[in-house]
């Protein structure tokens, strides 16, 4: 099917309001191939940082801004995005170039989610345009706002179900001088997690906390000004004595490698798992392939065989999405977790309210 | 301010209506009685009040779903209820509702260190959430002023924050699930112990939905490990020009204080004399805190005490002790009450993009001249969040409605420079028809789809959030 690329939201609403069949929104494509069964309407040419306050930590870009684009204003003031958000392409094994709307769309949130809040909890505000075509707004650029319903926090990770969003308002962080890395071998999954509640138990602000159980490797992070973080990795070192020796390294570590599940490249199907922190290690004990456990506990990616139904493998589990797999098996399992009935009729009501035509349901986005 | 006329089936339905929440619930959850109503009449905006038709305090996430069921099925408007701290008149009740208040809904159901939450039921306090952790070393962080008295429930539904939320986010941030009960008495459990939504955030809709889409009843929190220590610095400016510089100075330093606090000349005066807290006479005032061990502490003081020294500041005072933290920290804490002293006030509640703070403070001085009235500012400058605090005389005729007009022109200038209506307090009533300033009625029309979902006859907290003449058709239709 064809490909459209409004320049500008008034241009994408035009096009909405002319289409004839299913649409499919599409940032930069790194997470699916272009639908067969529906027309692509790219947002790739809506792009620009239309705003960038460094002193009010507020930046407002149009949502096919490149990602790269964004971190380089940032990275040019000494800030960033909190939430560190993850590139679909190394697991997928696609190409493409992350936009900020794929990156709301989907709440595409790395390890510093733990303590600093997933990509919804950064978005101040996000104009889109609906079914019908009626460009909308919500929230603004202020960090204070609760004013009306909160649509933006609906919107984030509603995976172009509800509509195409052409702005986004961010919330950003300073960013840090130094960062160390803790790092403990050999520990099974259990006290791993165990040394990762302890440690985000600390006032240590550890901002990221991860565990490979093939390598037996368990990671902390620290970020903070040099004094700061010698000082806190000494006292993390201590505080968690009991539950092995960690060593220290500076600089980045394997932080981007594990934001990306780097390791987890292949042809097994790989699953993102929304788990209880306290749940992680037995639900990990029950997987059939590799795995990497994040947000001290919080995510495990795992791979399964073709096909396989980890979400029937793994009881307990807040929810679990497809990211690689056959199309096929995306249809047959669900890229997303099955809702209970009456979530999903919520959840139905507001597709049906948002887009009554259906032009946005060819299928969901995974990862 | 204007509510809808009561509706005659339902007022005459009470008695009825009484029999049947009785023979449903427990009868000493059931209110009635022309006087003990009378309790109810108002929230925190005292200058609206209205008794209800009846009020039910429900023990159980169940008794809520009775409640609702019956209500529902009787086509009685309900309005939700925390503890009635609400600046912004969100459980002013009509004539002709129940009042369904979360009160008795007090237990803590469940801690976790390992998972870093609580959960807890909805009536719980804000401070109690705190208390029932912090000797463990953990505390919930949205901090609302009125924490001591408001429930987890009110904060929940108007999404409150506090004074440290640039570091630690509102109560949407630090929200992981919630047990909703539906108009027809439907229980949905959204999110729990893990982390976001695996379809859509309906947990992040329903926080800050102002009572529009269903009843809280039960709430997962996330808990944070309480930081070694915090001290603030005192900064006196001459001219609120510069103070609004050190903030975004001190902002792209890369330092990330705890709260940043800023008061204008009326009420750094009004509050040192209510407080003692040996402030000094200047045009505005900065309290920075920022968290940490001591020595991190003092290095992050550092970094913001040069900055602000090369501002030429009127005094730079750091605390050395805790002692000392605390007579700082006195005279913005009793602001409210200092205030009240003096006069009555209306506290506003607007947000403005954080660079425009001279301009807007040079804007309300003029306003508020034209109006004749005194205006005093408190302000969590970090994040833009503004207390403009609009003083007159309640007992002079046409004083209140004048006050309001300022307040109206102040919030209107806050949405033209970039920021929005209410930053923590929530629409309500105070706010409902000022709705058109900020958002287009297609924009408000969304909202209102989203409420038709849960809420297909608009009985959830009738005439609020949304401007009167805007959700009249949707009211008329729900009535027929």
């Amino acid at each position: 099917m064809g490909e459209l690329t409004p320049g500008s939201a008034a241009e994408l609403a035009d096009a909405i309001r002319s289409a004839t069949g299913p649409l499919a929104i599409r940032g930069g494509g790194t997470r699916a191939p272009a639908a067969e069964h529906a027309t692509t309407l790219s947002i790739r040419g809506i792009r620009g940082i239309t705003l960038y306050e460094p002193g009010a930590l507020t930046m407002v870009a149009r949502a096919g801004t490149p990602m790269a684009e964004i971190e380089a204003a940032l990275a040019a003031e000494g800030q960033r995005l909190a939430f560190e958000p993850w590139d679909a392409r190394t697991v997928l094994g696609r190409g493409g170039e992350p936009t900020i709307g794929g990156c709301v769309a989907t709440n595409a949130s790395g390890p510093r989610r733990v303590v600093a809040g997933a990509c919804r909890d950064a978005v101040l505000g996000l104009r889109f345009v609906d079914g019908e075509g009626t460009i909308l707004k919500n929230g603004g650029r202020v960090m204070k706002n609760v004013t009306g319903l909160d649509l933006v926090r609906l919107l984030c990770g509603s995976r172009g179900t509800l509509g195409a969003i052409t702005e986004v308002g961010l919330k950003l962080l300073p960013g840090v001088a130094a960062t160390a890395t803790l790092t403990a071998e050999g520990l099974p999954a259990v006290a791993a997690v165990g040394a990762m509640s302890a440690a985000l138990a600390t006032p240590f602000e550890v901002t990221g906390a991860a565990h490979d159980p093939q390598s037996g490797r368990t990671h902390l992070r620290i970020e903070g000004s040099a004094a700061s973080v010698a000082y806190r990795a000494e006292r993390l070192t201590r505080a968690l004595s009991s539950h092995g020796a960690l060593s220290v390294s500076e600089g980045e570590g394997p932080w981007p490698r594990i934001r990306d599940a780097a390791d987890l490249t292949g042809d097994a199907d790989l699953w993102r798992i929304s788990v209880r922190p306290s749940r992680a290690a037995d639900t990990v004990a029950r997987l059939p392939g590799r795995a990497l456990i994040d947000w001290g506990g919080g995510l495990i990616w795992a791979e399964a065989p073709p096909g396989t139904d980890l979400r029937a493998a793994c009881p307990g589990i807040g929810h679990a999405t497809l990211v690689r797999a056959a199309a096929d098996t995306h249809s047959r399992l669900g890229t997303l977790h099955p809702e209970p009935d009456a979530i999903a009729a919520l959840s139905g009501g507001i597709r049906d309210k948002f887009d009554p035509a259906g032009l946005f349901r060819a299928r969901p986005v995974p990862a | 301010m204007q509510m809808p006329e009561p509706d005659a089936r339902i007022l005459s339905l009470k008695a009825e209506l009484v029999r049947r929440l009785v023979r449903a619930l427990p009868a000493e959850t059931v209110i009635h009685a022309p006087e003990e109503l009378r309790a109810y009449e108002c929230d925190a905006l005292t200058a609206y009040a209205c008794p209800p038709l009846a009020v039910v305090l429900p023990r159980s996430t169940e008794e809520v779903a009775a409640c609702l069921r019956l209500c529902h099925e009787h086509r009685v408007p309900v309005v939700p209820r925390g503890a009635g701290t609400s600046l912004a008149g969100g459980a002013l009740p009509t004539a002709d509702c129940v009042i369904l208040g979360v009160a008795r809904l007090t237990e803590v159901l469940e801690t976790s260190y390992e998972d870093r939450l609580i959960r807890v039921q909805t009536g719980r306090t804000n401070l109690s959430v705190t208390g029932a952790v912090e000797a463990d070393g953990f505390f919930y962080a949205p901090d609302p002023s009125s924490q001591l008295a408001c429930a987890i429930a009110g904060n929940i539904a108007m999404n409150s924050g506090g004074a440290h939320c640039l570091k630690y986010g509102v109560t949407t941030n630090n929200l992981l699930g919630a047990t909703v009960v539906l108009i027809d008495g439907t229980v949905v459990e959204l999110g729990g112990a893990h982390m976001d939504a695996g379809g859509l955030d309906l947990l992040g809709l329903i926080c800050g939905s102002e009572g529009q889409l269903g009843v809280v009843t039960e709430a997962t929190l996330r808990i944070l490990p309480k930081p070694e220590g915090a001290r603030p610095c005192l900064i006196g400016f001459d001219s609120s020009e510069v103070a609004g510089q050190c903030v975004s100075d001190i902002i792209k330093a890369g330092i990330l204080p705890v709260a940043i606090e800023f008061m204008d000349r009326p009420c750094i005066r009004a509050t040192d004399a209510f407080s003692g807290a040996g402030y000094p006479d200047c045009a505005a005032m900065l309290i920075v805190e920022v968290e940490g061990s001591e020595a991190e502490i003092d290095e992050q003081l550092g970094v913001i005490t040069e900055i602000a020294r090369k501002l030429d500041p009127v005094e730079v005072r750091v605390s050395q002790s805790e002692e000392e933290s605390s007579r700082i920290w006195l005279g913005r804490k009793s602001a409210f009450g200092a205030m009240g002293q003096l006069n009555d006030y209306i506290c506003l509640d607007g947000t403005i993009p954080v660079g425009e703070l001279p301009r807007v403070l040079r804007r309300i001085g003029e306003m508020a001249a034209g109006y004749g009235l005194e205006v005093a500012n408190v302000f969590h400058a970090g994040d833009g969040n503004m207390h403009p605090l609009i003083l007159f005389d309640a007992n002079e005729a046409g004083e209140l409605e004048k006050a309001e007009a300022l307040g109206a022109d102040i919030l209107t200038l806050c949405v033209e420079v970039g920021g929005c209506l209410t930053g923590e307090h929530g629409v309500g009533v105070e706010k409902r028809d000022l709705m058109a300033a900020q958002f287009d009625p297609a924009d408000l029309e969304a909202q209102m789809r989203v409420k038709d979902v849960f809420d297909p006859a608009w009985l959830l907290n009738p005439a609020k959030v949304f401007p009167l003449d805007t959700s009249a058709g949707r009211r008329a239709l729900a009535a027929e």
